[in-house]
């Protein structure tokens, strides 16, 4: 846990009058699975949009594996993988054709394709559907296939923005273990949600409330901090600071 | 260049894969160019005549037979009353009526001069127009014919006289075919390449796509391309087609060059594709993309002189035409395809479509923005 | 029922939220207005035209100044030569040439007959044909009027009476038209779209296991563009009343109605076409391809129906904006009552119930 991976100081992002998120103050360090917890309208999304050079912060300083968010987002993209809420692989493309076209886009070549692609379908266990239409595959296998083309070209860091909405709870468990195969691998996650039963699968956690950090520790820490059992506790303390 | 290899392949796919677009993209415009050439016409075939003759002479009744004679007149019915004329065309059951007042013959002995009323339904004015000029070349005709009958010469000629000889280049047959086949596949293909392209952006927006290919390393203008050649060249094969099929069905003449013509429609859908992008992104949904493009549709078509003269509108119209593609493309079409104009004739709607494309692609290259 | 009006409002809020298409939806009837209004003209004016004078006689001169002074034509470019014709004609902005011959006042004085020659660009035939026209008019008239005692024996004279409009001013032709054409813009293809769009966005089916009845989403649905189709199709008739003149002289009551009825068959055009698409690019250009061009053309705005081969006129009976146009004209400039288009009406009435009929039917389909 020593090279920073992301450094972010005194972020701020406005829209209008509404100040989304307000002086964000943190650091990921590489190898460590970092949540982003907080209720709907937090700030979350907003942060995460920031980090991978979607959206350009008001003020502050955000550097992402080594490059300035703001200067150079463009060299920040080569380092990242992304899943958003939405999902984001061609509906109307067969699992092999979405591998080929981000392939393609992030120059991995030919010969590196076809092996990882391989290795990513018997990992998957979808060899028999490589050449089946996305439409036609249960949501649980998309966001697989979403998550592993998301770090199909091996970047430093992923960005996961709340990847398990609407999937079974035991859809959910196989997902984070992809997650965990990625740390494995080397891969940064930086992952945001609202099940709290995700968070105690995160090596740090931040909470956000009202676009600030409200809380930030290994989810240990912050039970202990908040004297309380569940992360579920930790984040009603916090949501409602007056009971 | 690798990259903007796997976004065309990637966009290529898709379309060919649509089953339900295919037909819409490739066959419905050429159906349409079909039906709609046929259809855009003024040339006239069929007027209907309403006969209120209250001479009964035998001039009046040989004038009547001439007019029901001529190929453009159907004589429908005819009565004693001009009122009953006049309430025909009222109910629309008739497009002319034509008034032959009492004692027409006996006065036209006897002054040497008479009158005959032509009434026309003038609610479709151009038909109007047009009616009436043959029903009084028809009279003039038999005018003539009179003469020199009555005066008993073979052929009647005033002392002093012009003789006009008229020579129609490029469409000797006045054929209506040629000049409407050119602007309406030059619509087709603006339709087709204007909204294909900036649907499609617009539609990756739309259910989430583009926010993945932001994430990406990709270049803005390998984007843009990616999301322009597949478009342009499904425009080039629609007009070639269209073409072909002209020829094939009603032997429209292509006199200039192929490459020319080609080379000149490319630099146009560069920019038209470049338009219909740079509506994408500032549009949120295909719904107001549809309707930014329309509005630019409707007024410069109309505009661009595909039915009406441009010499004829107003200098504020005209003006506005300096800046509207479909004008200049409209002209490039027409020119090359009757009438051989080469590259020489074509220099001023070359820089101005070659400055409207640059244009466009750049403001969409620039306004396509990766942050959101 | 207070779910349901909660829908509909739901559904306006989505439309007059985006300014931009609110906008451009009043801003389309208000720009076509003016552009035929004021902008497309069938007849000529400026023609530019080229002269090639071999003569350059008195006569010459004052045919030439004739023709120039008239108003139709703009004198372009003096040629030379023979050889000049034809480029000038292929740089295509001289529309017509004019060839006088040698000796042209000479001949016509001394041997009663002098030669002129027309030459136009008949890539456009109408024009092409309207411009020799003009022209051989102007001579004929110069010649009429130098020499007045040449007057024609037996002259019958023709006296032109114009019904409706007697200035033969295209903007009553016009107004019908794009009030048909605006109005299925509205009704038939935004009310596709929007349907359509809440299909490929899988909120449809969020909607249809909702509480509310799918005709109720139907309606809820279209309702919004029920109202902008009646405020759109009351400013186009102020426009054209009040602004180019168009008389209104039937019953505005009346013409309201049919108005209704027009956007009652749009809108049940729209849901079929919906029923029958997949995602909304597939509903925009059925919409264009199948309606657009087709109001456009065939339905008489533009070009007379009567001069189509016989199969397209078959055809034409099967766009309704034609029978909305006719009502609309014969209302306006007739002063006609349901008499007189009670044929027309019915029509109309009947495809309404077509329309409903099939998307109802293709709506059971897909649920099964």
């Amino acid at each position: 846990m020593s090279t920073k991976v992301i450094e972010v100081q005194n972020l701020v992002k406005r829209f209008g009058n509404f100040v989304a998120n307000d002086h964000l103050n943190f650091d990921v360090y590489e190898g460590e699975i970092f949540g982003f917890l907080g209720a709907n309208g937090a700030g979350k999304t907003t942060a995460i949009r920031i980090l991978c050079g979607l959206s350009s912060p008001t003020s502050g300083h955000a550097m992402v594996a080594g490059f300035n968010v703001k200067n150079q987002p463009e060299r920040v993209k080569k380092n990242i993988g992304y899943m958003s809420q939405k999902f984001s692989l061609y509906e109307d493309l067969t699992i092999s054709e979405n591998i080929r076209f981000y392939s393609g886009i992030y120059g991995i070549s030919r010969a590196d394709r076809i092996e990882r692609e391989r290795q990513l379908l018997r990992n998957l266990e979808l060899e028999a559907e490589r050449d089946k239409l996305i439409s036609s595959l249960p949501l649980g296998w998309k966001q697989k296939l979403a998550f592993s083309i998301a770090i199909f070209h091996k970047p430093r860091i992923v960005f996961l923005d709340e990847p398990t909405g609407g999937v079974d709870p035991v859809t959910r468990r196989k997902f984070w273990e992809l997650i965990y195969e990625a740390v494995h691998n080397g891969i940064t996650v930086f992952v945001t949600t609202h099940y709290m039963d995700e968070a105690e699968y995160c090596d740090r956690v931040s909470i956000m409330t009202e676009g600030k950090i409200a809380a930030l520790d290994t989810p240990a820490g912050l039970k202990q901090q908040f004297d309380t059992d569940t992360m579920d506790g930790v984040f009603l303390k916090i949501a409602r600071p007056d009971k | 260049m690798r990259t903007l290899f796997y976004l065309l392949q990637k966009e290529f796919i898709q379309i060919f894969r649509n089953k339900t677009m295919l037909p819409i993209i490739f066959l419905v415009p050429l159906l349409q160019m079909l039906i709609l050439v046929y259809a855009a016409t003024f040339d006239v075939k069929k007027i209907n005549l309403y006969i209120v003759d209250k001479d009964l002479s035998s001039t009046s009744r040989q004038m009547v037979s001439k007019l029901g004679g001529s190929p453009f007149f159907t004589i429908t019915d005819c009565s004693f009353s001009l009122q009953e004329g006049e309430e025909a065309i009222m109910k629309d059951k008739t497009d002319m009526v034509i008034h032959i007042p009492r004692n027409f013959e006996r006065n036209l002995m006897r002054e040497e001069h008479n009158n005959v009323q032509l009434l026309v339904n003038a609610i479709n004015s151009t038909k109007a127009e047009l009616a009436f000029n043959y029903a009084s070349m028809v009279i003039r005709n038999y005018n003539n014919h009179i003469i020199t009958s009555w005066k008993g010469i073979p052929d009647f000629k005033p002392l002093n006289s012009v003789e006009i000889d008229d020579s129609y280049w490029f469409n000797p047959e006045l054929n209506y075919k040629f000049y409407m086949a050119p602007g309406i596949l030059a619509i087709l293909v603006t339709i087709i390449g204007m909204f294909l392209s900036g649907m499609n952006l617009v539609r990756e927006k739309e259910i989430g796509t583009i926010e993945q290919l932001n994430v990406t390393p990709i270049r803005k203008h390998q984007f843009i391309i990616g999301k322009l050649v597949p478009f342009l060249f499904i425009a080039l094969f629609d007009l070639a087609f269209g073409l072909l099929i002209a020829k094939v069905t009603f032997s429209l003449p292509i006199v200039g060059s192929l490459g020319l013509l080609f080379s000149f429609a490319a630099i146009y859908l560069i920019g038209i594709l470049g338009l219909g992008l740079l509506i994408s992104t500032m549009c949120d949904t295909q719904q107001q993309v549809m309707f930014s493009g329309f509005f630019f549709m409707l007024i410069f078509v109309m505009l661009g002189g595909i039915f009406t003269p441009v010499e004829s509108m107003p200098t504020w119209a005209q003006m506005l035409d300096r800046i509207n593609p479909i004008y200049y493309f409209m002209r490039v079409m027409r020119m090359i395809v009757l009438k051989g104009s080469g590259f020489a004739d074509l220099k001023n709607e070359f820089i101005s479509l070659l400055v409207f494309g640059i244009t466009m692609l750049s403001l969409a290259i620039r306004r396509y923005r990766k942050v959101a | 029922m207070k779910r349901f009006i909660g829908f509909i409002k739901k559904e306006f809020y989505h439309i007059f939220r985006d300014v931009r298409t609110i906008l451009i939806l009043f801003g389309i009837p208000i720009a076509q207005l003016l552009v035929f209004g004021y902008a497309i003209r069938s007849e000529i004016r400026d023609a530019k035209i080229a002269i090639l004078d071999r003569s350059h006689d008195e006569v010459t001169r004052q045919i030439t100044n004739k023709i120039l002074s008239s108003g139709y034509f703009l004198l372009s470019e003096n040629l030379q030569s023979e050889n000049q014709i034809e480029p000038a004609l292929k740089r295509g902005v001289v529309k017509e040439v004019i060839v006088f011959e040698n000796n042209f006042g000479k001949n016509f004085r001394k041997e009663g007959v002098a030669h002129m020659q027309l030459i136009a660009d008949a890539s456009d035939p109408n024009i092409a044909k309207l411009v020799t026209n003009y022209t051989r008019a102007i001579v004929n008239d110069y010649v009429k009027k130098e020499f007045p005692g040449m007057k024609m024996p037996y002259e019958i004279e023709v006296q032109p009476r114009m019904f409706f409009n007697e200035v033969l001013k295209s903007v009553y032709m016009f107004v019908p038209g794009i009030m048909a054409l605006i109005l299925m813009l509205i009704s038939a293809m935004m009310t596709s779209i929007s349907i359509t769009r809440e299909k490929e966005l899988g909120t449809m089916e969020i909607l249809l296991v909702s509480p509310l009845r799918p005709i109720q989403i139907i309606v809820g649905k279209v309702t919004p563009y029920l109202a902008l189709s009646v405020i759109n199709a009351s400013v186009i008739i102020s426009l054209g009343h009040f602004v180019f003149g168009v008389p209104i002289k039937g019953s505005v009551l009346f013409l309201m109605t049919e108005t209704m009825l027009f956007i009652l068959m749009a809108l049940s055009l729209g849901i079929l076409i919906s029923t029958t698409s997949q995602n909304q690019m597939e509903a925009m250009f059925k919409s264009f391809m199948m309606l657009m061009l087709p109001t456009i053309l065939l339905s008489g705005l533009i070009f007379p129906i009567e001069n189509m081969p016989t199969v397209l006129q078959w055809l034409t009976n099967l766009m309704p904006a034609r029978w909305y146009i006719v009502i609309v004209r014969d209302i306006m400039l007739k002063g006609a009552d349901i008499f007189y288009v009670w044929k027309e009406t019915l029509i109309l009435i009947v495809m309404t119930f077509v329309f409903i009929g099939l998307s109802v039917k293709k709506f059971k389909n897909r649920l099964e």
